[in-house]
């Protein structure tokens, strides 16, 4: 029945394309209008503009995106790389960065400056000069920086061997894992910091609170244990195994390779693609807009969440063609016809350029231009 | 009568230190009394007036700031401010003056019109110096220990923001247009062991409070002052240009110091280092610097040459676009655009010109004197005394040789070179004593030295006579110019250099619970597998005491195939953290590294037992001392 309905929604939209296009008005637009007029939600459409080595990216690996304005940066497997005028330019360890493979980047919107988590440590780049903080040189905890985030003087990193917090100030290095918090583990993966609370994904050891205020920690975890069977949906924490945090409007949203979590400091809502659009539970990162919406990065594609549908976007899993598809509150899945997508479905980074998109993925970063 | 029995006292106090400064003394010597505190005013630095008719003297060692008669010199106000004001600067519209006290981290703000102290604002830690932007809504504060740039909000003085800088980041220069501010740094930026120094001016846009370039400047360590032409298309710097990767034996070859500025901006199109040394007189600490309205002419201060250098502007820019690069090394250079040295006061600093450009006054820290050039001339007109002491007190006479080049063989350098207003350089040499290529020793931080004797790393100097009489002037000047009083008074002052306030611990001494946790550490006598630490593999053993030294030597491991002997002295710990890098040879880049690199077999303190949160602690710890 499914099938159905968005066939002949693709054959309505098809004529339609086209006698718009004969007629000159706006395809996209039109396209638009027929998918409301079926009672199908709107949701962001892009035209998606990927990068890859071949047109200036130095690797096809990009771990993290970051956007400052008119500039755009890019963590990958061989540099950290900058898109600003048209044009890239990639900064590597022969400028000072503490590894070539960039795992997350961070702005601080105070002075402009960005920090980049890497496999060596972590980064400062600040108007082209870098200064890079290592384990051996520094309070540095390890040098594997899986996160990074900045909240008024201080930078917070999620790191192979546990969390800490530089004192941009001061100078001053705070460490935080077993010894000093309820961190089982201490691979901390990601890390989200505001003045009130900062989160920490910790792979393997759920999601961990600090009240900034209080100093008081607090813990999440799944209440089924480590596995994958979930007895009551949203009872808590998806999983133990947590990989992206963001938090936002005092929500937090969490990524785990096993589905997704949202709370709102009373009630847990998860995420499963057995109930919801999320197109894989597999989660790479995962950015809140408010307290209603959020993108998730997954293996499978690209999702986004408005509070009540959903939209993938991604090249098809079997054709490998661009897809974006829309599933309603009912359920419903409806497949809107496009003629871009992201560079792959492996998505590991996501920002925002006003209504524009950036997705790193493991072969590419791709532009998502706002259509509207 | 009375100034010759005045002199004769001297004199023989004088010689009296000289005798009890000899090896195996230097407990008596400990225990002299530091002589009484002389208030000279110090000018560091000179403001007019947007109407030119007042002048405004920073005057550091009163701890005042002083409104001149612009045309006779006569005081019209004394405003007193906060410790040690390093910088000042009036608001675009003149109604404020800020100025910063460097040792206070506090910025007071003048009412011009009254002439009274409006608010004083909390800034970051050695705030050095101040300008305001352009609409009066952002105070932009250069802080020295910080290494940035503070923020503030001009009307509440609340903090925005802090911009990374250079390190030691000093002096800021706003562009006539406003739309850019420049900021330079007195230390080199890190660099890899035994490589060239490197600087930067860092160019923020104080509309977006933003750091938008660095202009790298390589070989350079020592940056000061930066001046603007009015049109905005020409900028200079002064700088210092060591030679520190090469023995010091060349002093004759200027292969010590060279004193360059970096010219730069649209009438050059790129940054240029031009040499102001002369093929047998060198210029030394080149500290300030003035461009002429018309831009004909180009003024540089010399604070270790007690003079004044004019630059022909036209003739330098030719000499630039006719000559490759590089041409800092080729002091035959200079000839071709140097117009005039102009003989000033002592340790001339800061200058400014009068809004014609016909005079030029000159603020002489070390003798309390403003010289007032004029510029049609090159010649001294007016030499304006500053109230303060009569008499130049011993300690004084120190501190001028202190900073004076001319005991150097040609004037090539002095203690301050090396000393950047008598701290450190953050530089490691090669001192040719101890044989070419051996025993390369990072530069220490001359602060509060009494009782951390003996000095050089091999401890071989049981004095401060010793280091800084016969083996200074063998070793370091090649000339043979102190006399037994000029030393004895150069001996006074380096040990009465007193310690800075310690930005890391708490005013009423109290440690955070970081600190307190180090500070453990630091004492412990048992480590964590309940082995009991040698006794001299405790941190507290050597470093013991209110100093953190025992002033004894040991070999803790960190000797390099270049030394001639693993056996060091203790270092003193006071105000450890300003002195990156570390270890006798700065191959320590952090005090981080002191343990995750330098020591693997715990012959430095047992530390490989601690888990990376405890020697974060000891660090905290450590950057209390």
């Amino acid at each position: 029945m499914r099938r159905m309905t968005c066939i002949a929604i693709l054959v309505v939209i098809a004529g339609t394309v086209g006698v718009a296009a004969q007629s000159g008005a706006h395809p996209v637009r039109k396209v638009h209008a027929v998918a409301q007029a079926l009672g199908v939600p709107t949701m962001p459409r892009f035209r998606f503009e990927n990068f890859t080595t071949a047109n200036g990216l130095p690797d096809n690996h990009v771990f993290s995106v970051l956007v400052d304005g008119d500039r755009v940066w890019a963590g990958t497997e061989n540099g950290l790389a900058v898109y600003e005028g048209g044009n890239w330019k990639t900064y590597t360890t022969a400028d000072g960065l503490a590894h070539r493979a960039v795992l997350s980047l961070a702005l601080d919107k105070r002075t402009g400056d960005v920090w980049a988590g890497t496999m060596g440590g972590l980064s400062r780049v600040s108007a082209g000069r870098i200064d890079s903080y290592t384990q051996l040189n520094s309070g540095l905890s390890n040098d594997v920086v899986y996160g990074v985030s900045v909240e008024g003087e201080n930078v917070w990193v999620a790191t192979a061997a546990g969390a800490c917090r530089l004192n941009t100030r001061t100078g001053e290095w705070s460490l935080y894992n077993e010894r000093n918090t309820p961190m089982n583990e201490i691979w901390v993966y990601a890390v989200s910091a505001a003045a009130d609370k900062v989160y920490f994904a910790v792979w393997g050891s759920g999601l961990l609170e600090l009240n900034q205020k209080t100093g008081v920690w607090d813990k999440w975890d799944d209440p089924d244990g480590e596995n994958e069977m979930v007895l009551l949906k949203d009872q808590g924490l998806i999983h133990e195994i947590t990989t992206s945090v963001s938090y936002v409007d005092g929500v937090v949203w969490v990524a785990t390779y096993f589905g997704d979590s949202h709370y709102d400091g009373r009630y847990w809502h998860n995420f499963l693609t057995k109930d919801s659009g999320l197109p894989s539970n597999f989660t790479n990162t995962m950015r809140g807009i408010d307290r209603k919406r959020a993108w998730f990065g997954t293996d499978k594609g690209l999702a986004y969440f408005d509070g009540t549908n959903w939209a993938v976007y991604r090249p098809a899993l079997d054709t490998g063609k661009p897809e974006m598809t829309v599933r309603d509150a009912r359920g419903q899945v409806t497949a809107i016809p496009v003629e871009t997508a992201p560079a792959h479905n492996y998505v590991l980074g996501i920002d925002f350029q006003g209504r524009d998109i950036w997705v790193a993925t493991a072969k590419g970063l791709s532009h998502g231009i706002y259509q509207p | 009568m009375r100034r010759r029995v005045t002199m004769v006292a001297v004199v023989a106090a004088a010689l009296c230190l000289v005798l009890l400064w000899q090896p195996g003394m230097v407990r008596v010597s400990a225990q002299l009394s530091t002589p009484p505190e002389e208030r000279y005013a110090s000018p560091l630095e000179v403001l007019l007036s947007p109407d030119g008719a007042r002048l405004y003297v920073l005057c550091q060692g009163a701890d005042e700031v002083r409104v001149l008669d612009a045309a006779t010199g006569r005081v019209l106000r004394t405003i007193s401010v906060g410790h040690l004001p390093r910088g000042f600067s009036f608001s675009p519209d003149g109604a404020r003056l800020f100025v910063v006290n460097s040792w206070d981290d506090t910025v007071t703000v003048i009412d011009t019109q009254s002439g009274r102290v409006k608010a004083t604002w909390a800034a970051g830690f050695e705030p050095s110096s101040v300008v305001e932007d352009r609409p009066g809504k952002l105070l932009y504060v250069a802080d020295r220990i910080g290494n940035n740039v503070t923020v503030l909000d001009a009307a509440t003085g609340e903090e925005k923001t802090t911009l990374a800088a250079g390190r030691g980041a000093s002096y800021l220069t706003m562009s006539a247009d406003g739309s850019r501010l420049y900021a330079t740094h007195v230390y080199p930026n890190a660099t890899p062991h035994r490589t060239p120094p490197k600087s930067e001016i860092t160019i923020i846009d104080p509309a977006q409070a933003r750091v938008v370039g660095r202009m790298m400047l390589p070989d350079i360590a020592g940056v000061f002052h930066v001046a603007l032409s009015r049109d905005g298309r020409l900028g200079v710097a002064a700088e210092l240009h060591p030679k520190n990767l090469v023995p010091m034996a060349h002093v004759e070859h200027g292969w010590v110091f060279g004193n360059t500025l970096t010219v730069f901006g649209a009438d050059v199109g790129r940054s240029v280092e031009v040499p102001l040394d002369e093929l047998d007189r060198y210029y030394a600490l080149p500290f300030g610097v003035a461009i002429t309205p018309d831009k004909s002419r180009i003024y540089v201060t010399h604070g270790g040459s007690d003079c004044v250098t004019v630059i022909d502007t036209k003739k330098m820019l030719a000499y630039i676009r006719a000559h490759p690069e590089p041409f800092a090394e080729d002091l035959s250079a200079s000839a071709n655009y140097v117009e005039a040295r102009v003989a000033v006061g002592k340790n001339p600093r800061g200058l400014v010109l009068s809004r014609d450009g016909g005079r030029l006054f000159v603020a002489n820290r070390l003798d309390d004197t403003i010289s007032v050039l004029s510029t049609r001339e090159n010649r001294v007109t007016q030499t304006i005394k500053l109230v303060g002491p009569d008499k130049v007190s011993p300690l004084r006479r120190g501190e001028q040789t202190f900073y004076a080049a001319k005991y150097a063989f040609q004037g090539h350098f002095g203690c301050s070179n090396c000393h950047i207003d008598s701290t450190f350089d953050g530089l490691q040499w090669d001192l040719e004593p101890d044989g070419f290529g051996k025993d390369i020793v990072d530069n220490r931080l001359l602060e509060d030295l009494r009782g951390t004797e003996p000095f050089k790393w091999n401890g071989g100097n049981p004095s401060i006579a010793i280091e800084c009489g016969p083996r200074t002037e063998m070793y370091f000047w090649r000339s043979q110019t102190f006399d037994d009083l000029t030393l004895a008074d150069l001996v006074l002052y380096i040990r009465h250099l007193p310690l800075r306030p310690n930005r890391w611990r708490a005013a009423d001494g109290a440690l955070t619970p970081a600190q307190e946790r180090g500070r453990a550490i630091f004492h412990r006598t048992v480590d964590k597998l309940g082995q009991p630490i040698p006794e001299g593999n405790r941190c507290a053993y050597c470093h013991s005491g209110p100093k953190g030294t025992n002033q004894k030597s040991f070999d803790v491991g960190t000797g390099k195939w270049t030394d001639n002997s693993g056996v060091l002295d203790t270092p003193q710990l006071m105000n450890v953290a300003l002195t990156a890098p570390y270890l006798h040879d700065g191959s320590a880049k952090s005090l981080e590294e002191i343990w995750t690199v330098y020591n693997p077999h715990d012959r430095h303190g047992r530390t490989n037992d601690l888990t990376k949160d405890e020697l974060n602690d000891l660090i905290e710890y450590l950057r209390t001392r």
